[in-house]
């Protein structure tokens, strides 16, 4: 029998509608869903490699209780029943003993985000958190300074752009399905690429200009921009008058800031800052300086952030044709969203302090949706505020996504309960006491996508085909637990068709609606806001902010002087870390396709210094910082500034059962300091020096 | 003899393998063998641009192929209908001729089965009128497959638009 699935794809985070072809209960094949323009069959490499996971018996085949030390793959196959049980005795005990705060859910944001909060509120802990933060931390309340709005409700018009310019953000090898094909199209239609980064990717080769600018200076650059669209009155008047609130502070602000000035910081030739500036200046405001992610991160990212959204402002580019938007909602049109569990009526309200202190004078700013999660060894280790003794990890990965992965497991250690709810045996699974396995995603009925935009549309996940293994979805999972802790009212459904059902309530749409396409929309027109008068920023002055009255009201300056990041001395590098189109950051390189394309990680090293060190291309490597180190083949370029070194993020796996990604490449996270940007909340991934020598 | 063409837009491919990872997905392979691939030129500067190409490398379905020429057991065969070189697993012995024989290493050999595997342009799929399933899913749509006309008009097409960074 053969049937086709419109579902939404998981190999990465994007969510990309796919259709799924199944026969006798087989997948067959995967292609992007032909009904939705961008995506009209294709994938990206990810994606492609979906019946690869679906396949592999190198995942989690059933529950499993630790029975050696942790760490040591000594296991028990346990029945559902029975590793519930175990984890709701467990966590019964440790909120006895040390009250419900003491538990903490982190997870990658995904489609169930709203069960797993449910649950830790049901609960009584403040304590979930999301990767987000260290993801884009800092992008999100850069985004809230200047706008009111979080990043995820902003979007970028790639369709309609004429000049976009990339701060190391690698375009094409973090494949956007949708939106790298709109950007493609941009480009036939006469659009232009200017990509900014210490190393040369994919982008950088497709990219009809290219800076190789001097690692930590990407702000530098942008004030140096500002300062030549201010002084030549290139920017969009009109809209700055209308709009905008602080302008004359930043006028005073960019002045010493001159592209010569730039230059001696950067490496980039003062005429070009000037080019680029003017040549941005004409097509606005249908241009883009892309806000996200990746750039310099060090702790004063938010500045880096806010410069980049700052550039778009002075084009006029926020909410215009070609530019950045705001994404609308249901609302817009009289729609209502698809319904929460976090929206339940009676579902407890909690009052306490978080683990990570955002929302205290500490650490005000990160948004409380999604705290701050590198903070979670810290809290752990210094019991500040208060012992935490148990981590559900939902399918994200503390010690490979959180720098500094000796201090990560230390802190591990440290906890009385660690539980995994995983579809792979990832390096957080391999150091559990419980591993609950998750159906993957062409397993599961997931719960809705609001996917709002320029038009707001629904999507859905549908189950292609039934769990190869003794598996099941994480809100069943959830639901589960929860009943066996007494609060299961908090979570009214017994299958994932009755919570789809549910959450569908009062929206006028119903479950058999997605069979046709795999989503439906509100409207069948493209909302943007009147440029006139119409914008509805979510600022107190209802302006952009360039002095925000979020960061001077929890006293930070918003223009504070540009501090030159340190010079790394001679023989040590910067450390840079990044992606490929081939894996999603530490969950897929088991995948045996996609391992089989990139099978580990090579430090990237420039060929005159690493002539110095007399290290030749392909050989071993040391490579130490500050708190770890570990050894690495060399790949020796021309294509990576000589003061900086690179590695991609997501290899050295330490769990034996995923036998093809063990022990190959090193962690990047074994070499990273665990700092972070404390107004804006990411991780200061760029920021760690290393040292590089030849293995003898 | 009617032939199938498969243009690749270079300029619009990302280089990021899909194709070659849905083929074998199509075809069940494990890892090991390529059927087809794409193999990376650069990156290198020119003047102060770095530029690289990511070119996709299937079976080119010779004229004459000389696979076919050397294959001991018929089993490697160009189909009359439209020309697509293909191998008849039932007729395979693995002796690795037609590999040796091929100066674009298309016959990959398959450990677990023994045999030669090989692109066939999807000639399943081909013959239900879809594409191969490397241009279907193709990220960026660069890859395109048809008669000699339908390619010519596609790149007439593209020729016409005044594009990209490469020019």
């Amino acid at each position: 029998m053969k049937k086709e699935v419109f579902s939404l794809c998981f190999m990465c985070s994007v969510r990309c509608p796919i259709q799924v072809i199944v026969e006798n209960g087989q997948v067959k094949w995967i292609e992007g869903n032909p009904h939705v323009p961008g995506m009209e069959g294709s994938l990206c490499p990810r994606g492609a490699a979906g019946i690869a996971l679906l396949n592999d018996t190198q995942r989690v085949q059933s529950p499993l209780i630790r029975t050696g030390p942790r760490g040591s793959g000594k296991w028990k196959k346990a029945s559902w029943d029975e590793a519930l049980s175990y984890v709701a005795e467990k966590l019964k005990e440790i909120v006895a003993k040390h009250g419900p705060q003491s538990v903490v859910l982190g997870e990658r944001t995904q489609l169930a985000t709203h069960v797993s909060k449910t649950f830790l509120r049901a609960l009584g802990s403040p304590n979930h958190f999301t990767h987000d933060a260290i993801c884009k931390g800092s992008v999100n309340t850069a985004c809230r300074s200047l706008f009111g709005y979080t990043d995820a409700q902003m979007g970028a018009d790639y369709k309609n752009t004429k000049h976009i310019v990339f701060y190391g953000r690698n375009f094409f090898e973090a494949v956007e399905v949708r939106a790298v094909n709109n950007l493609m199209e941009a480009v036939e239609n006469g659009a232009k690429i200017t990509y900014i980064d210490p190393r040369v990717t994919v982008t950088a080769t497709k990219a009809h200009d290219y800076f190789m600018i001097r690692p930590g200076t990407d702000l530098a650059l942008n004030y140096a921009l500002m300062h030549v669209i201010i002084n030549e009155k290139l920017y969009d008047t009109r809209y700055v008058q209308r709009w905008v609130d602080g302008f004359a502070v930043l006028q005073d602000f960019v002045q010493p800031y001159t592209p010569e000035w730039a230059e001696q910081e950067t490496g980039i030739e003062a005429h070009r800052i000037v080019t680029l500036a003017r040549e941005m200046a004409k097509k606005k405001p249908s241009v883009i300086f892309h806000y996200g992610y990746r750039g310099a991160s060090h702790p004063n990212e938010i500045y880096l952030r806010r410069s980049i959204l700052i550039l778009n402002v002075l084009m006029g580019s926020v909410e215009a044709k070609g530019g950045l938007f705001f994404k609308k909602g249901p609302g817009e049109v009289g729609g209502k969203p698809a319904r929460k569990l976090t929206e339940q009526e009676g579902l407890p309200k909690v009052d306490v302090v978080r683990f990570d202190k955002v929302g205290t004078p500490d650490f005000p700013l990160p948004d409380k949706d999604h705290g701050v999660g590198q903070r979670l060894p810290l809290a752990i280790l210094n019991e500040d505020p208060y012992p935490l003794k148990a981590l559900i990890a939902y399918r994200f990965d503390p010690l490979m996504s959180i720098p500094d992965l000796n201090q990560n497991k230390r802190a591990l250690e440290k906890l009385d309960l660690v539980v995994s709810i995983d579809i792979n045996y990832s390096d957080i699974a391999w150091y559990s006491d419980v591993i609950l396995p998750e159906s993957i995603y062409l397993e599961r009925l997931d719960c809705i996508q609001q996917a709002n935009g320029l038009k707001p549309q629904m999507f859905l996940r549908q189950q292609a085909v039934s769990p190869r293994y003794d598996t099941r979805p994480g809100a069943i999972i959830l639901k589960q637990l929860a009943e066996r802790l007494g609060f299961g009212q908090y979570f009214p459904y017994e299958t994932m068709e009755d919570l789809v059902r549910w959450q569908l309530e009062g929206t006028g749409f119903y479950l058999e609606d997605f069979n046709k396409k795999g989503f439906v929309a509100y409207t069948d027109k493209q909302i943007l806001w009147n440029r006139e008068d119409g914008i509805k920023f979510k600022t107190p002055s209802g302006k952009i902010e360039l002095v925000s009255s979020l960061l001077e009201n929890a006293g930070f300056p918003s223009f504070p002087a540009y501090e030159p990041v340190q010079v790394p001395p001679e023989g040590h590098y910067r450390l840079m870390v990044g992606r490929c189109a081939q894996h999603t950051h530490v969950s897929t390189q088991n995948n045996p396709y996609l391992h089989e394309l990139v099978p580990e990680n090579r430090l990237w090293i420039n060929t005159k210094e690493a002539q110095r060190l007399g290290i030749n291309n392909g050989e071993w490597v040391e490579v130490s910082s500050k708190v770890g180190s570990g050894q690495i083949r060399a790949y020796v370029t021309d294509m990576i500034h000589p003061e900086s070194v690179f590695m991609l993020h997501g290899f050295g796996h330490e769990a034996r059962l995923a036998a093809r990604s063990f022990n190959r490449g090193l962690a990047d996270t074994m070499l990273q300091e665990n700092v972070t940007d404390m107004i804006g909340g990411s991780p200061a991934l760029d920021h760690t020096i290393v040292t590089v020598k030849r293995v003898q | 003899m009617s032939q199938y063409y498969l243009f690749q837009d270079i300029k619009k491919c990302i280089g990021c393998h899909t194709c070659e990872v849905q083929c074998k997905a199509n075809k069940g392979l494990p890892a090991g063998p390529k059927v087809c691939q794409v193999v990376e030129v650069g990156p290198k500067f020119v003047g102060a641009l770095p530029r690289a190409s990511y070119i996709f490398m299937p079976c080119f379905h010779c004229e004459n192929p000389w696979c076919v020429a050397a294959c001991p057991t018929g089993a490697m065969q160009k189909r009359a209908k439209d020309g697509i070189v293909f191998v008849d697993e039932e007729l395979c012995v693995g002796c690795k001729t037609c590999m040796s024989a091929c100066p674009w290493g298309a016959p990959q050999w398959h450990a677990e089965t023994g045999k030669v595997v090989k692109c066939d342009y999807c000639k399943d799929r081909v013959d239900q009128g879809l594409k191969p399933a490397c241009v279907t899913v193709c990220t960026t749509h660069c890859l395109h497959f048809g008669k000699p006309e339908e390619i010519r008009e596609i790149r007439r097409e593209r020729h016409a638009k005044a594009l990209s960074p490469l020019d």
